[in-house]
């Protein structure tokens, strides 16, 4: 783990935090944090300061061709925004239903990603927060000393990544940037030789998946000081759902829900997605602010991901995640866990359960793709009648994404917007840093490496793309400033994820 | 009946008919020599130079060079390989070659010539990252002349196999670039029966076929799963093991 140095500043008093030069540039994230003349927090930012152009440079490419190029913004959810892309053009090319080989492949790659994806920031990421505790010193907070002090729960988190990746692979031929989806249905089914492999591992999968959500739970429940206090405020909530109300992963219709619970909208089809949020741009992030229209940008705010999937589903439809989503919500004496607004959950650092349900839900779900016929054999590709415009959405592991194209009647893309979960949590991540901010930074004079890692603690609930694009086990290329009443820079640190 | 010759290649004894070319012959006894421009049913050009062998000390094109009688040819040898090398990292920074999202990755004889010569770094060149606009006009075909090589095999399936003079150099040196009888792709009688639309003749991306792409799982594309050249050394294992 890369150790923190101090460095003089410019100014006397003033200190600079420094951690090796910057030298990965896709997952940049800077805090500043607001002081008033007596040194109480009046406002924190998280500015998202990269920037990648891929909406821009995917104009005037053949549509075919979007799934397997707008992936490569990611290397830890390039399935996320395959399936998505492949959903949009499925539009595009006419098709509204897929073969029932070609979806069920295609949904067998997705629950594969988002295991992998969650199991990788839960125990790679985030457990050395969890095991060692948040003040815990800087070197002892990695994955490799949770392997030293729990060899075998890392190596469950190896392996049940390592699964997913194995589930992406068999489906989309790469562990990583594969081109399973095509537009209108997939690529091939599943081999009965990789069936066959797979297969006989997902009840040792699905055992640690329980094991995953028993430690949390019982963290949980043994911090409950904790997750009262840390980062925790009522917000809005969207993800797409079943119409019956099930959680949806793959694709379904869109819900929000208030603080309450009590429904925003419900069931708004992908492509009527603009009747009901609008994005607001701010001058110090490159990432825009989403809001809920009706709400206006004050009040409309809303959480994606794991935590909000939990409050805007009615049930989760399989059924050992279905008990743990009970659970999950009698916390705190949480009422019954059965309706919304009944046990909705606002603690930030419940992000982390929420995951594990989902994990436990995706191994489910796999179970039952590799028990399935139609995953073997069958039609794999229709085709429709050509439209201009393709609108999508999909759950990725960090919430709602959505895609946005339109094709001229060469097959070339003339418009491209993409809203990526990390954007619908920026309000709230805000909300989050601002206030651990004000409640362990006020009235301190000197930052710590301590408040440093709780502000991170806090963004890290959320999973943000800054975090997982830098691949940098359990750190993030984070910058705090320290701005007091006159707008003066006063204290600054940087840190950096010191892996080339 | 034609007269048949004995020559070698890195000591390995070839019999071939007076009047084959180096490269049949070589493909006929098994002994691939890499190449690019030259694909079957087409006239051979010499133009791309992958496939330059030491005819009795002197460089030549195998595919154009006739082979005689009594020569040494030289093939796989360092210095070979090394022109070899330099030729195909040359195309690479020329053109836009963007294998990780490029349709054609696998099915790529660009690409599978890299891997075939060992390249996996940069050439000290400088990429020239042309910008020239995609032809998508044609509701069957595109055209991506970013990706093109110049290997004009194109030129000569669509001359000698298809009657229908699609496509012809155009400029001279650094300039020089593959255009079209017309102003755009639809514009010309181009269908995607034509031969020079067929897969196998344009080696790289430049040829798109529309709604195909990504259609072949990763592990069934044709260079994942031999190597280039293989088919043609097969035959030389296929013979080696019927001998034994």
């Amino acid at each position: 783990m890369t150790e923190r140095t101090i460095q003089p500043g410019k100014t006397p008093g003033n200190r600079v935090l420094e951690i090796d030069p910057l030298t990965r540039v896709e997952g940049h994230g800077k805090v500043t944090i607001h002081l008033d003349a007596d040194n109480q927090v009046s406002e924190a930012r998280l500015h998202i300061v990269e920037f990648r152009g891929f909406e821009r440079f995917i104009q005037g490419r053949l549509l075919w061709e979007v799934p397997v190029i707008v992936q490569r913004l990611c290397g830890i959810c390039p399935v996320s925004h395959h399936l998505c892309a492949a959903k949009a053009m499925d539009q595009i090319v006419g098709v509204d239903q897929l073969p029932p080989t070609a979806e069920k492949m295609r949904r067998l790659m997705h629950y594969g990603q988002i295991l992998q994806s969650n199991v990788l920031h839960f125990f790679h990421l985030a457990s050395p927060d969890l095991l060692f505790g948040f003040d815990a010193p800087a070197r002892q907070r990695n994955i490799f000393e949770v392997i030293k002090k729990n060899p075998e729960l890392a190596r469950q988190g190896v392996l049940m990544r390592q699964f997913g990746q194995e589930i992406i692979e068999a489906t989309a031929g790469k562990k990583i940037h594969g081109t399973g989806a095509i537009p209108g249905g997939i690529n091939k089914a599943l081999s009965q030789e990789t069936r066959d492999a797979l297969l006989p591992r997902i009840d040792t999968i699905q055992a640690w998946a329980e094991g995953a959500v028993d430690l949390i739970r019982d963290y949980c429940q043994a911090h409950p000081e904790q997750i009262a206090h840390f980062a925790n405020f009522p917000s809005n909530a969207m993800s797409l759902l079943r119409e019956d109300g099930a959680m949806e992963l793959y694709d379904g219709k869109l819900y929000a829900v208030d603080t309450e619970g009590q429904p925003i909208f419900s069931a708004v089809a992908p492509a009527d997605f603009n009747q009901y949020l609008m994005e607001e741009v701010r001058s110090w992030s490159y990432m825009k602010f989403p809001f809920i229209r009706s709400l206006g940008s004050e009040q409309g705010w809303y959480r994606v991901g794991p935590l909000a999937r939990m409050n805007t589903a009615r049930f989760i439809s399989t059924p050992a995640a279905q008990k743990r989503l009970l659970e999950y919500r009698h916390l705190n004496g949480g009422a019954n866990g059965e309706t919304n607004g009944k046990g909705m959950q606002h603690a930030s650092l419940l992000y982390h359960w929420a995951r594990m349900i989902e994990v436990l839900h995706c191994v489910e779900q796999i179970h039952r793709l590799l028990e399935d016929p139609d995953i073997l054999s069958g039609e794999l590709r229709a085709k429709g009648e050509r439209r201009e415009e393709g609108i999508a959405i999909i759950e990725a592991p960090r919430g709602s994404l959505f895609h946005h194209y339109r094709v001229d009647k060469n097959d070339q893309i003339t418009y491209c917007n993409l809203i990526v979960s990390t954007t619908h949590n920026n309000s709230a991540m805000n909300r989050a840093v601002t206030e651990v901010a004000q409640r362990h930074l006020s009235g301190q004079k000197n930052i710590t490496e301590g408040l440093l890692n709780h502000i991170e603690v806090a963004v890290r609930a959320y999973d943000p793309c800054l975090s997982c694009a830098t691949h940098a086990l359990g750190q993030m290329p984070l910058q705090v400033a320290m701005v007091d009443a006159t707008g003066k820079t006063i204290q600054q640190f940087t840190r950096d994820s010191g892996h080339a | 009946m034609s007269r048949r010759i004995h020559f070698t290649v890195d000591g390995q004894s070839v019999e071939a008919d007076d009047g084959q070319s180096i490269m049949e012959a070589c493909d006929a006894a098994g002994i691939y020599i890499p190449r690019l421009c030259d694909a079957e049913a087409l006239v051979p050009q010499g133009s791309c130079r992958v496939c330059v062998v030491k005819l009795n000390g002197h460089t030549v094109a195998a595919c154009t060079q006739p082979a005689e009688d009594r020569a040494h040819i030289e093939s796989d040898t360092h210095e070979i390989r090394s022109y070899r090398r330099d030729l195909v990292r040359m195309l690479f920074h020329e053109g836009n070659h963007l294998c990780p999202v490029c349709e054609a990755s696998g099915q790529c004889e660009l690409q599978a010539m890299a891997y075939r010569l060992g390249i996996s770094q940069d050439a000290p060149y400088p990429y020239l990252q042309p910008v020239r606009p995609l032809d998508a006009s044609h509701p069957d075909i595109a055209l991506d002349t970013n990706r093109c090589i110049l290997c004009g095999r194109c030129i000569r399936a669509s001359r000698d196999v298809d009657g229908k003079h699609l496509f012809e150099y155009v400029g001279r040196g650094i300039h020089k670039r593959i255009g079209i009888s017309a102003a755009t792709l639809a514009e010309t009688d181009a269908t995607i029966d034509d031969y020079a639309f067929s897969a196998g003749v344009c080696p790289v991306g430049c040829i798109i076929r529309k709604h195909e792409g990504y259609e072949v799982p990763i592990d069934e594309r044709r260079f994942n799963k031999q190597v280039i050249g293989s088919r043609i050394e097969a035959k030389l294992l296929d013979d080696n093991e019927e001998e034994a």
